[in-house]
């Protein structure tokens, strides 16, 4: 179409390169920028916040001074919770879709479902399980709130298992059925143990997905000022309490939520790179 | 992924059968618990459809097809009608779509194929780590942040600024204290965007290195390289992938609830305070406390459920296995 020795052309197209190129690099800029703007805000204000107290004393009433111990506690205790159960179903899930299944329609489907599972808002899930564990009982609990994690854990935690299990060679397979072992046998003692550090990422990384999320608490776990262990109680956890201190009008309140969500985000992306680091250290073997 | 050996699995299924005596029976135990596993997966998402029709049957039943279409909210009266959240919902979420996705595409295109590798590796990962941040911390930046910043430098001189009864005007009125719809969009812009941009690097990495070597062989230059060859041929799981950060910003609720403002009203303008679905849900269900009004929020969550469940599901067919976990 073009001649050859068309200059201006030539200049045309080197105009639109080099627009192109300086918007790719203002894009880029931008999304770093808002990025750094909220991180930036969210180290000062959640340093500011952080003291001793934070994890040594309970909710606070206002101007009092108070801590999120009980929050943290209850985080760890749900999402604990949420994690055995995912990981348990998850695994085992991920284990048949990607051994047993594998070319059947039931597979093709589940694996389908799953993945729009993984993306589903979660708090539909909080709706679920109000419905199935919290109305029936006639009140919030930890339980609960565990269960609404698991559910939000167990399609990532699939997910992981599958793909990675998937990966491991056939002739592992074929090697552990020559020794006589059976197919499950198989998968338990040489797939799985193969798949280990995969496994981990996986459930790392179905952790990160669940420790900050607070939607489908607030109507199972509910939340509670002071410091519990009874799972079958109300339970506070880190996002709930954050999510009713920033909205709070108290300037304590709101300090103790940046802290709180300072705890958070460095939790996460602490998962979040520790999976990684994980996964690079098994593809590099 | 799917062409996996069938030779190998063949051989193995005949070994199942001629293994020792004892083996096929601990194999068919192992195997059913792992079936049970996939079912009980399977019931999770039937008993969330059908928890949400039967919880949501009460006020869909009395309201009928006014509960789409009417905007009264009113739990005093227990007058539900959910147009309000729902348009809000869909708003929000494309005005979010209509922020990030630019922005996501320039970040792609220049994290693979212009700023140099060594560099791009780390920003991909910051990227990636960034779009695992939880959201209720966007929401904590937008409402003490974003919010008072947006209202005292673009609200507010907006507004003195446009002429009076002038269709701009309109768009702009609002309470100028920074929660509307606009703030709420570009927070779940901010939240889609490290995601967007993610999945679509990875597509542009998949794109074969001797077609885009053949292009610049031809004389292209980088922009046409990327808009003619790489971008065509990702085409379609781009699309599964703007989808699915759609999908995402529909759902949202954290980032959102903190700064839409939380009115039932129908949105007037651009920078009027509104809801969307799964705000109203956060904001009002434990407080709910008659049954109708707890049918309509759990009505509400059918809808989303609708919407984002059609949402994903083409995303997800448009971009098969590749897609993010």
């Amino acid at each position: 179409m073009s001649k050859p020795h068309d200059t201006f052309l030539h200049t045309r197209r080197k105009i639109y390169n080099g627009v192109f190129l300086v918007l790719t690099g203002i894009a880029t800029a931008i999304a770093l920028a808002a990025l750094f703007l909220i991180l930036e805000t969210l180290v000062v204000k959640g340093v500011a916040g952080l003291d001793a107290h934070v994890f040594t004393m309970s909710q606070p009433a206002p101007d009092e001074q108070g801590g999120l111990l009980n929050a943290i506690v209850g985080s760890l205790v749900m999402c604990g919770l949420g994690m055995v159960i995912a990981l348990v179903v998850g695994i085992l899930a991920g284990t048949w879709l990607a051994e047993y299944g594998d070319g059947t329609k039931l597979a093709a489907v589940v694996r389908f479902l799953n993945d729009i599972l993984i993306s589903a808002p979660s708090i539909l899930i909080g709706l679920f399980v109000y419905q199935l564990l919290v109305r029936p009982f006639h009140g919030f609990s930890a339980v609960a709130g565990g269960v609404a994690l698991a559910l939000l854990a167990m399609p990532v935690a699939t997910r992981a298992t599958e793909d990675i299990m998937r990966l491991q060679p056939y002739a592992l397979r074929e090697a552990g059925m020559a020794l006589g072992a059976n197919r499950g046998l198989v998968i338990r003692a040489i797939i799985w143990r193969a798949s280990k550090s995969g496994l981990m990422t996986g459930a790392l990384l179905s952790f990160a997905r669940i420790s900050g999320e607070t939607a489908p608490l607030l109507f199972t776990s509910l939340g509670n000022p002071f410091l519990s262990f009874k799972l079958t109680q109300p339970m506070a956890a880190l996002p709930t309490t954050i999510f009713q201190f920033a909205m709070s009008a108290y300037d304590d309140w709101q300090r103790l939520a940046w802290a709180g969500a300072l705890l958070i985000a460095v939790a996460v992306l602490t998962t979040n790179i520790l999976g990684r680091v994980l996964t690079r250290g098994s593809t590099q073997k | 992924m799917s062409s996996s050996p069938t030779v190998a699995n063949e051989a193995l299924r005949v070994s199942d059968a001629q293994g020792h005596p004892r083996a096929p029976r601990n194999d068919w135990l192992f195997r059913t618990l792992c079936l049970t596993a996939v079912l009980a997966m399977m019931a999770t998402l039937i008993g969330l459809v059908g928890s949400l029709l039967s919880g949501g049957w009460l006020a869909l039943s009395h309201f009928g097809f006014s509960f789409f279409t009417t905007s009264t909210w009113d739990p005093v009266a227990d007058q539900y009608g959910a147009a309000a959240p729902i348009v809000g919902t869909l708003i929000t979420a494309f005005l979010a779509l209509v922020f990030a996705l630019p922005v996501a595409v320039g970040v792609a295109v220049f994290l693979v194929e212009i700023c140099p590798q060594r560099i791009a590796r780390s920003l991909a990962i910051a990227v990636e780590l960034l779009a695992g941040i939880p959201s209720i911390v966007y929401g904590m930046w937008g409402l003490f942040v974003l919010a008072p910043w947006f209202a005292q430098n673009v609200q507010i001189p907006l507004m003195t600024w446009v002429t009076p009864g002038s269709w701009l005007e309109k768009v702009v009125s609002g309470v100028p204290n920074g929660a509307n719809i606009f703030t709420a969009s570009l927070i779940l812009a901010v939240m889609i965007l490290p995601y967007i941009a993610a999945i679509l690097r990875e597509l542009l990495m998949s794109v074969p290195s001797h077609m885009r070597e053949a292009a610049y062989g031809l004389g292209c230059t980088p922009r046409e390289v990327v808009m003619r060859i790489m971008l065509p041929y990702v085409r379609r799981s781009a699309i599964g992938a703007v989808m699915l950060g759609l999908g995402r910003a529909l759902g949202e609720t954290m980032a959102v609830t903190f700064i839409i403002g939380n009115s039932h009203n129908f949105p007037g303008s651009l920078f009027d305070s509104g809801s969307t679905i799964s705000s109203t849900i956060a904001n009002e269900f434990t407080e709910a406390t008659g049954d109708m009004h707890i049918s309509a929020l759990i009505a509400l969550g059918m809808v989303l459920f609708m919407i984002t469940f059609v949402t994903i599901a083409i995303a997800r067919l448009l971009l098969g296995r590749g897609g993010p976990k």
